[in-house]
């Protein structure tokens, strides 16, 4: 187990520095450089080459890469071209809180919602419970969060008033931005449980537990829920990343303080660095989910350890 | 006498079967007519539409929308322009990225797929190596990173090569999920014996991939393209929610959908038409898909 852990991180050393050096390269590709948005156009060629020089960009480019991944490594975000120049990381410890108790509460839902829906499905399949719910997760699949989230508020909030419309001060203005988020993956997750377990229901093992004399329901919590919830595993952990790259919806539609709300304010105003660092963040923070899942994995089911795990 | 006018059943092949198991669905038909209508209203846009879509009828309010009438039957929005017209335009950029960005993918995926599955080795490893990075970024991270950053510079970006930058965006992202499922499809048949027989006979190898390999895979891929039209509409609806898309005055379902976000309260329609319409062509895409599955894979039905 040690040796199939230390396997899974030696995979995702290179490849955070692949990710590392994806959003640094990117950023190279901005048609106008930081000191033109900066000097907006304007600027004596002395102050160019002082902010050049200031921001490293006179420096070979592996050079500069070294610089910025020495940066990163002490908590070094860049810094933003607007905001009076403030670091990115300080934006970061101020917004990003915000967006991880959103992202949480969402997957909170996703889990509870999703897995039990999924298993109830399964047991009762061919039901109206299992045909409803696959209306809904079809519903949901085709249904983007920037048109769930407003007609929600609309009904929810507008016609009915149980519900703030926006904002992100009290517990009951959280739960709509939550809703709106997590839907589409408890749809997905729904999907993937009730075919999971449909399928583990038909194996050998199934039927020599029910032939031993053991009741549907104890054949399903004893041998079936264990089986059948390593795939839903692999999707939950998919989820988290899924997650945080949906706030920059949701928040920008509930108006939710977080850094997706901050990002994509940022992008009107031309001011990268921070749309640059929510991407590097949510990628890295997806790279070691699906490490934790990976590891998981071993865990559950020991024949992942022999072949490397999920994917 | 062959086999087959002996038999007393009439030979049907493969492809008409499924033809004959997809029409059977009346959802078939629904996908099919909103496809066929979308298509139309994207196509003959211009002679559809009432006004143009940056037409501002001064006679309106000035920055409040309007209620329908008989002039303008949606209704206008806050800057008096028809939203009906503008809705109908807006099916060009959802459904011209939605197939321009799939034929992308389908030109970038199939080929790197179906080398690294059938000559394996290294540059399959490497193929995946690369798509392994891809993955790393969640959703349409990478295309809202790639949109904010090739449209940060100081000068608008003029119309076509925001389009071009649209389409690099959203095709970057989505070829590796196809790349992978070609690459497993073909690694898998590559080892069944009527390509080792293929093989014996010493066929060249691109004949073999592309008489034994490729005909074998395009069932799951036909499935797979279809649905992926649905992501990417909805993809694109997201970059131009968030102000990342195609660029004002021209309209995107996406961005009227974020641009009727505070007339929720006063004038929903203007906010629940793009919806609909929205939810309608991913539906239709979506629903055409599964049932496709359906039909070329009788055996995985009800179970996903």
């Amino acid at each position: 187990m040690l040796l199939y852990i230390l396997r899974r991180l030696a995979v995702a050393v290179p490849m955070v520095l692949a990710i590392v050096f994806i959003v640094f390269v990117v950023a190279r590709l901005a048609p106008a450089s930081p000191i033109d948005i900066i000097l907006g156009g304007k600027g004596t060629p002395q102050a160019r080459r002082a902010l050049e020089h200031a921001y490293g960009l006179d420096r070979p480019i592996l050079a500069q890469f070294g610089a910025y991944l020495v940066g990163l490594l002490h908590g070094d975000l860049g810094r933003s071209f607007v905001h009076g120049q403030e670091p990115v990381s300080r934006i970061f410890v101020r917004d990003f809180p915000v967006t991880a108790q959103l992202a949480l509460q969402a997957f909170l839902f996703t889990f509870l919602v999703g897995v039990p829906a999924g298993l109830l499905a399964a047991y009762y399949h061919n039901s109206w419970f299992d045909r409803a719910l696959m209306a809904v997760v079809v519903l949901l699949v085709s249904v983007p969060s920037f048109v769930l989230g407003p007609l929600l508020v609309l009904f929810i909030a507008v016609r009915l008033g149980w519900l703030p419309v926006s904002g992100w001060d009290t517990p009951a203005s959280t739960i709509l931005p939550t809703v709106t988020l997590g839907a589409r993956s408890a749809a997905l997750v729904a999907r993937m449980m009730r075919s999971s377990l449909l399928e583990v229901l038909q194996q050998d093992y199934i039927r020599v537990a029910l032939a031993k004399g053991l009741t549907r329901a104890q054949a399903v919590w004893r041998h079936g829920l264990k089986n059948a919830f390593l795939p839903v595993l692999t999707v939950l952990g998919t989820t988290l990343g899924y997650l945080l790259t949906g706030s920059f919806v949701v928040e920008t539609i509930f108006q939710v303080p977080g850094i997706g709300y901050e990002s994509v304010r940022s992008i009107s105003a031309r001011d990268y660095p921070i749309i640059q660092a929510t991407a590097l963040l949510v990628a890295l923070i997806f790279v070691a989910v699906n490490l934790l899942v990976d590891i998981l994995y071993g865990w559950f089911d020991p024949r992942a350890r022999l072949t490397g795990g999920s994917s | 006498m062959t086999a087959e006018e002996l038999s007393p059943y009439k030979a049907i092949s493969p492809g008409r079967q499924a033809l004959r198991r997809l029409l059977r669905h009346r959802v078939v038909w629904f996908c099919l007519a909103t496809i066929f209508l979308l298509t139309f209203m994207a196509l003959f846009a211009p002679l559809i539409a009432p006004y143009r879509y940056d037409f501002e009828d001064t006679t309106r309010y000035f920055s409040v929308p309007s209620k329908p009438d008989g002039h303008h039957l949606l209704g206008t929005d806050n800057l008096g322009r028809d939203i009906l017209s503008r809705l109908i335009y807006g099916s060009r950029v959802s459904l011209g990225v939605g197939i321009v960005t799939v034929l992308l993918e389908v030109l970038i995926g199939l080929p790197l797929g179906l080398i690294a599955g059938y000559y394996g080795g290294r540059i399959d490893s490497l193929l995946m190596r690369l798509t392994d990075v891809m993955f790393a970024f969640p959703d349409l991270l990478l295309a809202i990173l790639l949109m904010a950053i090739l449209n940060s510079g100081t000068q608008p970006v003029p119309p076509t090569l925001n389009v071009l930058t649209l389409f690099f965006a959203l095709g970057i992202v989505s070829w590796p999920p196809l790349a992978r499922l070609v690459r497993g499809q073909a690694a898998a048949l590559r080892h069944r014996e009527f390509v080792e027989a293929a093989r014996a006979i010493g066929v060249p190898n691109w004949q073999i991939v592309w008489r034994h390999i490729l005909p074998n895979l395009l069932d799951p891929v036909l499935v797979q393209t279809t649905q992926d039209v649905a992501g990417v509409i909805i993809a694109e609806a997201t970059l131009s929610f968030l102000g990342l898309g195609v660029q004002p005055p021209y309209p995107s379902w996406g961005r009227m959908i974020f641009d009727a976000l505070p007339y929720k309260e006063t004038f929903p329609l203007m906010l629940i038409a793009p919806c609909i319409l929205l939810a309608v062509a991913v539906m239709a895409f979506n629903f055409l898909g599964d049932a496709l599955r359906d039909a070329l894979d009788p055996r995985q039905r009800g179970i996903k």
